[in-house]
């Protein structure tokens, strides 16, 4: 109040200002923290490729490649310079857009994970989406209901789901719902009759047969991605129930829930209108942890089902010595998680009036 | 009411979606196949060395000379090649070309396109270069080498090698011919093509390639014009599919016609099911023991005896290795010109110790690396098992098959476990990095052969039969040279071959004269056909 000057007229642009250099600040804070970020990303990752004791260049030349062959294509890799020139050329490459040949599949890697990367997305926002369609449910009313039949089902399914060894799950379902019932379609995004029939728009077949209103092409992807989708969303469920459950009960202990309920209030306004209102924000953290896990962590899955997937991408890369190909996947995973922040930090602004 | 709404369209939708549905089987005239191409790394045939490439171009390539998929054991064959006569002094070969083949392209396919691929294949000079350097041809020289006029072509050679050899060695993929005007117009900074054609193709053969997503799938098309008639099998898609039980699923519901990577497990199962059957086909991997030389107990020669029957041969091709493997304990694989059918060795682990105990050997321990696959695990832990029997310790690390190659190569592998693929489908290919090695220093640097992998000092006579035989002009005189190598090589080499690789194909009924390439070549789907 002090600095309030009485006329008003010339604070108020001044204050613009200020305001104006404060967000143009937090903007470039939040900016130059992303960069390093991604940066520290890169020098790890990159250190660990390094120390890794797989020679990518054998993975170039083969197994029968004559010393000479060989010494040709480790200078032609630049692996002969030092480490820190090697990386201070990758990452002049990677600011000018260029991330580098994949030396297991001989494309650039843009290109590569521009292919790989949607099938991951929509496979993972689906088995997110499964996740939290029943998990948060399951866990507000089993802490709701404490100890009842409800909370000692969510228990078990979250300790299935946490201990079920995700390969043998996925081979279960695909023997019983493809193999034994037919219900859906077998491994890989699609059969073979509607390959290539809808044009790539998204890269990811759900959305872009939709956009062609190809509703058979939509089917069929529909059949493809469910039951591995069903499966990440069910290990997704797992840990969305516990925690949405242990979240609710910290505030079902509390005693505006109490007052809550002196006044009066139902039940279920008690819970979904004041403690679920609560545990929005770390709920939120949670579901974008979640996701972004499931991003670069279904390599087991995209395994099984022929997923041609971003973490079995990274995976194969990781394997083979081939560090473009982990290198650019990483970065595009760490500048996922940088998102999904940003999103939580957007949605708590929403969630959490006080943070108008 | 608006959540209500949704869930109710989402039900909906997910019924719709997942309605028992009757999985439409493969187009009649579509072949689709399961297998596992994550290694395709490049599809130049000039640098193409890995198993899934080599499918790929031998059936979008042609070749001077080929096999015929109806009848392989007949051996090389004219392709693109009519006729071929070899002078005189054994030193050059002339090729008479057909005159009526196009490219993919619609360019024809002249004799200076195939004088050109050979040239452009040896100037790359990738890996599997040595195939055609081996004749003396060099960067500098092979312009003058190999030469184009008219329709004939004429390879000019250092030595006077086997004709056999030659042309064994141009059925190989490198030996593919390309379209040198559709290559040269994506020529960058003088690469001769190769980066265009690592992802593209520029060939003549049966089929064309219609897209290629790496990990994922190859799909290719019938190439209507091809010179032998337009194949019947109009699609062929191959469909990376890594796991076994996954493959085995697909061709059960008939949404494949080949599965090509089951586990013996999986192939039982198959096996019982009604509409599908199993072909065994030998290919040309040789499973073997390395027992490296610079290893003080591994150097005796009463160890090395021992070893061979420290193996139960029986007992590891009747469990975890039935139907994919079979014993064969020489370094040809049956099929090859000379192969020894005789097997000297037996699991006998009385006579492996009456053997050590008479050399005065109480024991030892081995440490060694053993690549993290099924296959090797089981055979090393078998192994452990015998020597323990007999005194010795195996003490086995596990590392992924980069870092155990990487140890082999430096030759820091005391007993290794692995496989071997003839690179063409010439007995050389296997005698010449079996059995020779001229230089066992480790300043030779010889990290090709595996006879310097493993620090075994070839005798002076096998190094100079092997070289012997390259160049004896008549087949069964040659035959009778690579025998007496193997007998040499059996009674003392330390790289002892156990095992040769059997691919056990699943086909649904109807899919007709599929051809793996056996153990001389790549697969081929231009004869396959799929009736009722």
């Amino acid at each position: 109040m002090a600095l309030t000057d009485p006329t008003g007229a010339a604070t108020q642009p001044s204050r613009r200002r200020a305001l104006t250099r404060r967000r143009a600040r937090s903007v470039a804070g939040t900016v130059l923290s992303l960069a390093l970020t991604l940066l520290g990303l890169l020098l790890v990752t990159f250190v660990i490729g390094r120390v890794m004791p797989i020679d990518p260049v054998l993975k170039v030349v083969g197994d029968r490649a004559t010393q000479a062959q060989y010494d040709a294509a480790y200078i032609a890799m630049g692996l002969d310079q030092p480490l820190i020139v090697q990386f201070l050329s990758y990452v002049g490459d990677v600011l000018r857009g260029d991330f580098g040949r994949s030396i297991s599949t001989g494309q650039p890697v843009a290109q590569d994970i521009a292919r790989v990367f949607p099938a991951t997305f929509e496979l993972a926002a689906l088995g997110t989406f499964i996740g939290v369609a029943i998990g948060v449910p399951l866990g507000v009313i089993a802490a709701a209901r404490r100890g009842g039949i409800i909370d000692q089902i969510a228990r078990v399914v979250a300790l299935v789901g946490y201990s079920m060894p995700i390969f043998w799950l996925g081979l279960m379902g695909l023997l019983v719902f493809y193999g034994m019932l037919g219900w859906v379609g077998g491994p890989g995004r699609q059969g073979i009759l509607y390959d290539g029939m809808v044009p790539n728009v998204t890269g990811m077949i759900l959305v872009d047969s939709l956009l062609a209103r190809d509703w058979a092409a939509f089917r069929d992807a529909f059949s493809h991605i469910i039951l591995p989708a069903s499966l990440l969303g069910y290990y997704s469920l797992a840990y969305i129930s516990r925690m949405t459950r242990s979240f609710m009960l910290e505030q079902l202990s509390a005693e505006y829930i109490t007052t809550a309920r002196v006044k009066g209030l139902s039940e279920r306004a008690v819970i979904w209108g004041h403690a679920f209102r609560n545990i929005a924000i770390p709920l939120v953290t949670v579901i974008a942890l979640s996701f972004g896990s499931l991003l670069e962590g279904s390599v087991l899955t995209e395994i099984i089902f022929s997923w041609p997937g971003l973490g079995s991408y990274i995976t194969r890369g990781l394997l083979s010595g081939d560090m473009n190909a982990v290198l650019g996947g990483t970065v595009v995973v760490g500048v996922c998680f940088v998102l999904l922040n940003l999103f939580s930090d957007i949605l708590y602004r929403f969630l959490d009036p006080r943070s108008t | 009411m608006t959540f209500h709404l949704t869930t109710r369209a989402l039900l909906l939708a997910s019924a719709l979606a997942l309605s028992p549905a009757a999985w439409a089987e493969t187009p009649a005239d579509t072949l689709v196949v399961a297998h596992t191409i994550d290694d395709i790394i490049s599809l130049d045939p000039a640098q193409s060395f890995e198993f899934a490439g080599n499918d790929v171009n031998n059936n979008t390539y042609d070749r001077l000379v080929d096999f015929d998929p109806l009848d392989p054991d007949a051996g090389f064959q004219p392709s693109l090649a009519t006729a071929w006569e070899v002078s005189e002094d054994g030193l050059s070969i002339t090729f008479t070309l057909r005159e009526d083949v196009t490219f993919h392209s619609g360019n024809p396919l002249r004799a200076a396109d195939a004088a050109w691929s050979l040239q452009r294949a040896v100037k790359l000079d990738k890996t599997p270069a040595f195939i055609l350097t081996q004749f003396g041809f060099t960067a500098d020289n092979v312009d003058q080498m190999i030469t184009a006029d008219g329709n004939t072509l004429t390879l000019t050679l250092d030595q006077p090698y086997a004709p056999s050899f030659v042309l064994n060695c141009l059925t190989a993929n490198i030996a593919s011919v390309v379209d040198m005007e559709t290559v040269m117009a994506n020529e960058v900074d003088g690469d001769l093509g190769n980066a265009w054609l690592s992802t593209n193709e520029a060939g003549s053969g049966a089929y064309v390639l219609a897209a290629w997503r790496p990990n994922e799938q190859v799909q290719l098309t019938a190439y209507e014009e091809y010179w032998q008639g337009a194949p019947e099998m109009k699609r062929v898609i191959v469909r990376n599919v890594s796991e076994s039980s996954a493959q085995r699923l697909l061709l059960e519901q008939g949404d494949i016609d080949v599965a090509r990577n089951l586990t013996p497990t999986d192939v039982e199962s198959v096996a019982a099911v009604e509409g599908v059957s199993v072909q065994d086909e030998p290919r040309g991997r040789i499973l073997y023991m390395g027992l490296n030389q610079k290893d003080e107990l591994l150097s005796n020669p009463a160890v090395i005896e021992a070893m061979k029957h420290l193996v139960d041969y029986e007992g590891i091709t009747g469990s975890f290795l039935k139907g994919q493997f079979v014993t064969h304990q020489t370094f040809l694989p049956l099929g090859y010109l000379g192969v020894l059918e005789e097997q000297p060795w037996t699991y006998d682990i009385e006579k492996a110790r009456q053997i050590l105990t008479d050399a005065g050997i109480e024991g030892g321990t081995i440490t060694t690396r053993v690549r993290d696959l099924r296959e090797y695990i089981d055979v090393a832990q078998t192994l452990q098992a015998s020597m323990a029997q007999v005194g010795l310790t195996l003490n086995i690390e596990q590392m992924t098959g980069a870092q155990v190659l990487d140890a082999y190569r430096a030759r820091e592998v005391p007993i290794f476990l692995g496989e071997w693929g003839p690179d063409y489908s010439d007995p050389n290919t296997n005698a010449a990095t079996f059995a020779f090695n001229p230089d066992n220093s480790d300043e030779a640097a010889a990290v090709g052969l595996l006879a310097w992998r493993n620090a075994y000092e070839v005798p002076a006579e096998m190094n100079e039969a092997t070289v012997a035989a390259t160049l004896e002009q008549d087949a069964d005189a040659r035959a009778a040279l690579y025998q007496d190598i193997q007998r040499q090589y059996q009674a003392e080499a330390p790289i002892v071959p156990l095992f040769q690789r059997i691919e056990q194909v699943g086909l649904r009924d109807g899919v007709q004269n599929w051809w793996s390439g056996g153990a001389i070549s790549s697969v081929m789907y231009r004869q396959v056909t799929k009736g009722e």
